[in-house]
């Protein structure tokens, strides 16, 4: 707390060097890291950012658990899917999908924050779980709307088509850039990073605001905020309706980059947890935490992965491991890793570094 | 207006919704006979959810814990009693009641345990150190669901096990035109005996006493000199063992069980304490019968709304009492 | 001869210093009366007493022995009985049932409750009706209760009268009169005409010390005093 009002910390300006040198990988990933996979790990980052930051508004600003944040997301990316199959591949389709699924988020929201904020704080968690529940049942039962468990596959806008030529050369070929197709590939990387930064932004903005002010009141001591006159239930309502626009709209642009959408992609419960892994690594009730929290995990879910596989081989002979190190039991180890950060660094790694920091 | 509520509220009160939730259904489907069946089914349905709800709602009521790892309980006790009926698979299948009947207490005995041990370690281990922290509580009893459920995973694979099922409680027994399944009337008899088990104790001994206050002031029960976490770690036991139990009658009456069963259970159990009143066990016994009820008359004359009934039935419910249906006392 | 002793007693509620170090003697029998503006501290020394919260650094010893860190169950089985301020009834229970559970045997002492019913007749009237029926005086009286239902060597009592009725009040007096023949009592009380009429001993509380301890004939006598201690008008 007092590191922020008084003059950074080595924490403080560490964590901000690190998110700005993250930022500037970011922008430039296409020129750095030339492979496909590579490229793919930078755009779902991106999009995750925005995701666990809008996660972060509720958790870690307001001090609410929600398990339906996937659910929001699934929102934004089938409104954008569906009407991307059903209207061709245009821009039309992408904004009116986009619309389509922040406005189902927020009927939604705003029924589920009427319904159970008014109440015990812990049935909301329950609630969302069953709503983002009976979302993805739906999702699967509805398949000539849905595509069902296979989902729907479909063409971006033709900016974003990899033979779409953004610049030509004197032979009217594509040209290179430093070795780089300017091609739609690149376009589409470019929308994905300029729309998550300023969807981040603007959460950031918020959270600066007297609004995030009154959040943190209201996280702190819920009783003494509502005294004070603050209508807490509508406050977290507000909160939990825009954190599911934006988390909304992160569906859309991720469903965009990837041309398919299923509820692998963008519902199952398995992104919610990654979204909760990433929030608790980073480090909750931080913007810059998202950040951090995003990166590792992305990366470690594409990278980590293919070593437990030769770690599940290299015991094949002894009982068990190998069935716990097989890259299906992903989850195993990060449910463990999980319990231990909530244990130990509750605060996660920005929380726990900035304090290091003020301290010494 | 006034008097029909009096009356109404003589008559029983909440606990008459049932009752009007089975005659509405009759009107509605109109055939004695299959309404008898649904009647039967959601009844039966209603017990086993019960046996895995009233753990959830007494843990809560008492520790103020919510536990999101309790569905794990309910797997590992399905998958546990599926185990040990299938190396029994020579009793179950034998002629004998007698053997039959063994088999059957020695998967419920196997869940029972399991259930105990794995609540003491829940407890003592897991959630003890964030007890008044419902933040860290959510998200720790999250990360241990997940861990168990890919202990399950790792341990009996992802594909559907086949649960054998005692011979003596195959069949059905025909009353007049309607076809009553034993096992479905097995699950409604012991999920009966359970509630009234924990009906007594409750009110009818010094350790039930206890309980009961402890659900109102945890405090003041320790200032009057009683240790109230001795009664935290055995409530989470027994809370445990139930679902269980729960877990295993279910897996018997499904016979084919998957990993998912827990994950799916939850939150049918979740939407069962919130409309019954979480910290209530008369609550919880009528959430389980009013979402066992509608779950089978829905799926009869609505198959398509089937999914989202149990939401539905939640949301009017909230609507009208958003403390659920008997909130235990605060 | 003394009973407990605070010694240097300081507690924290969350970030906030609420006792700075409260040194305090309480002697054997009669009413020992905690007074003190409201937030002076006076509620947290009661439940510093009883381990609700922990005191550091600082030590309770009662009858001569070390109770600090102990568990709230075990320091309530060395003898000492608490009615906090909202007096900690359980409200779904009966009123036999509330007071069955203070019992350490789970079963009643004839003479001791007959004793009891004639210090509060209306629990002997309301005996099977659950506890949140209750009117405020008669919930007040059914904590007092359940504290003195076994024999205690002292007993906390957190603002009995507040809020109740003239009547009642008298009654509670009579009730705390009698009760410290037999054991002591510690009472936090606001109300200073009543705590003049009942308390042998005083001490006052202010912003988490002990400003002022003494016989409460002589604290009674000095209007200054209480004027500067605790603002009184009257």
């Amino acid at each position: 707390m007092s590191a922020s009002l008084s003059k950074p910390s080595f924490g403080d300006i560490a964590v901000k060097s690190t998110v700005l040198l993250i930022a500037a990988l970011l922008c430039f990933a296409p020129f750095l890291f030339q492979d496909v996979r590579a490229l793919e790990v930078a755009a779902r980052i991106c999009v995750f950012i925005v995701l666990v930051a809008s996660y972060d508004l509720l958790i870690g600003y307001t001090g609410i658990v929600s398990f339906a944040h996937t659910m929001f997301f699934g929102f934004g990316a089938y409104g954008a899917a569906i009407l991307l199959r059903q209207m061709g591949p245009g821009w039309d389709a992408v904004i009116l999908g986009g619309l389509a699924g922040v406005l189902v988020s927020l009927v939604v929201a705003t029924a589920i924050g009427l319904l159970s904020l008014r109440v015990k704080a812990i049935f909301f968690a329950m609630i969302t779980l069953a709503a983002a529940s009976v979302a993805l049942v739906l999702a699967s039962q509805l398949s000539h709307f849905t595509g069902g468990e296979d989902g729907i596959t479909y063409r971006a806008p033709d900016l974003f088509k990899p033979a779409f030529k953004l610049m030509v050369d004197e032979d009217g070929k594509v040209l290179r850039l430093f070795g780089v197709k300017m091609n739609g590939k690149l376009a589409a990387y470019y929308f994905v990073f300029v729309t998550c930064l300023l969807l981040f932004f603007v959460m950031l903005r918020l959270v600066g605001s007297p609004l995030g002010t009154v959040l943190k009141a209201i996280r702190e001591n819920e009783a003494r905020a509502e005294a004070i006159g603050y209508r807490v239930v509508a406050y977290r309502t507000f909160v939990f309706c825009l954190s599911a626009a934006i988390a909304s709209l992160a569906g859309t642009v991720y469903a965009v980059w990837l041309k398919y959408t299923g509820p692998d992609t963008a519902l199952s419960f398995a992104i919610m947890i990654d979204i909760l892994l990433m929030v608790v690594i980073g480090g909750m009730g931080t913007m810059w935490g998202a950040v951090i929290g995003a990166v590792l995990m992305v990366i470690a879910q594409y990278y980590l992965r293919d070593l437990m596989g030769v770690a599940a081989e290299a015991t094949a002979g002894i009982p068990l491991l190998p069935e716990l190190l097989n890259p299906d039991r992903w989850l195993f180890w990060l449910g463990i890793i999980f319990i231990l950060l909530v244990y130990f660094f509750p605060k996660g790694i920005v929380g726990t570094i900035t304090q290091k920091g003020a301290r010494g | 207006m006034e008097n029909l509520s009096n009356i109404l509220g003589r008559m029983g009160g909440v606990y008459l919704l049932p009752a009007g939730l089975a005659l509405g259904a009759f009107v509605l489907i109109g055939a004695p006979a299959s309404w008898a069946t649904l009647t039967i089914a959601g009844l039966s349905m209603g017990m086993m959810v019960f046996l895995m709800a009233s753990g959830l709602s007494l843990i809560f009521g008492l520790m103020d814990v919510l536990n999101f790892g309790h569905s794990a309980f309910i797997s590992f006790g399905a998958f546990v009693a599926a185990t040990v009926l299938s190396l029994l698979g020579g009793w179950v299948g034998a002629d004998s009641v007698f053997l039959n009947s063994m088999a059957l207490v020695f998967a419920l005995l196997a869940a029972v345990s399991f259930g105990l041990a794995a609540g003491w370690f829940f407890e003592s281990v897991i959630i003890r150190p964030v007890y008044h922290d419902h933040l860290r509580q959510i998200l720790i009893t999250m990360g241990a669901l997940i861990v168990s459920e890919q202990i399950i995973l790792a341990l009996w694979g992802g594909t559907p096990i086949t649960v054998l099922r005692p011979h003596f409680l195959e069949g059905a027994i025909i009353l007049g035109n309607v076809s009553v399944e034993i096992y479905r009337l097995f699950a409604f008899g012991l999920g009966l005996v359970a509630f009234i088990g924990l009906y007594l104790v409750l009110n009818r001994s010094r350790i039930g006493l206890l309980v009961r206050a402890g659900v109102e002031n945890r405090e003041m029960v320790e200032a009057l000199g009683f240790r109230i976490d001795r009664l935290f770690i055995g409530v989470f036991m027994v809370g445990s063992a139930l679902a269980a139990v729960g877990g295993a009658m279910w897996a018997g009456y499904e016979t084919l069980i998957t990993p998912a069963l827990g994950g799916e259970m939850m939150i049918v159990v979740f939407i069962v304490v919130i409309i019954g009143g979480l910290g209530s066990i008369k609550g919880t016994l009528l959430g389980a019968i009013m979402v066992g009820l509608t779950a089978n008359y829905v799926g009869f004359l609505a198959p398509k709304l089937a999914l989202a009934s149990n939401m539905i039935l939640m949301t009017i419910i909230l609507l009208w009492r958003p403390n659920g249906l008997r909130p235990a006392v605060k | 001869m003394t009973l407990l002793s605070l010694n240097n007693m300081k507690t924290d509620i969350g970030q906030y210093a609420v006792l700075h170090g409260v040194t305090l003697d309480i002697p054997e029998g009669g009413v020992f009366v905690l007074l003190g503006r409201n937030g002076a501290g006076k509620t947290t020394t009661l439940r510093s007493i009883m381990g609700l919260w922990n005191p550091t650094p600082g030590s309770v010893t009662f009858r001569g022995a070390d109770i600090t860190g102990l568990h709230t169950a075990d320091i309530a089985r060395k003898g000492i009985a608490y009615v906090p301020e909202n007096m900690g009834i359980f409200g779904g229970l009966t009123v036999e049932e509330n007071l069955i559970l203070a019992t350490d045997k789970g079963r009643f002492d004839q003479p001791r409750l007959k004793r009891i019913y004639a210090l509060f007749p209306a629990l002997e009237q309301f005996w099977t009706k659950q506890a949140w029926s209750l009117s405020g005086g008669q919930k007040q009286m059914l904590a007092v209760a359940r504290a003195i239902i076994e024999p205690r060597a002292l007993i906390l009592i957190d603002e009995p009268t507040k809020g109740l009725a003239p009547s009642i009040v008298a009654a509670m007096a009579e009730a705390f009169r009698e009760i410290s023949q037999s054991a002591t009592i510690l009472l936090v009380e606001q109300n200073f005409h009543f705590a003049k009429s009942i308390g042998r001993d005083m001490a006052v509380i202010d912003d988490g010390l002990v400003a002022h301890a003494g016989p409460m004939a002589d604290f009674a006598a000095d209007t200054e005093l209480q004027e500067r201690l605790l603002s009184l008008s009257a």
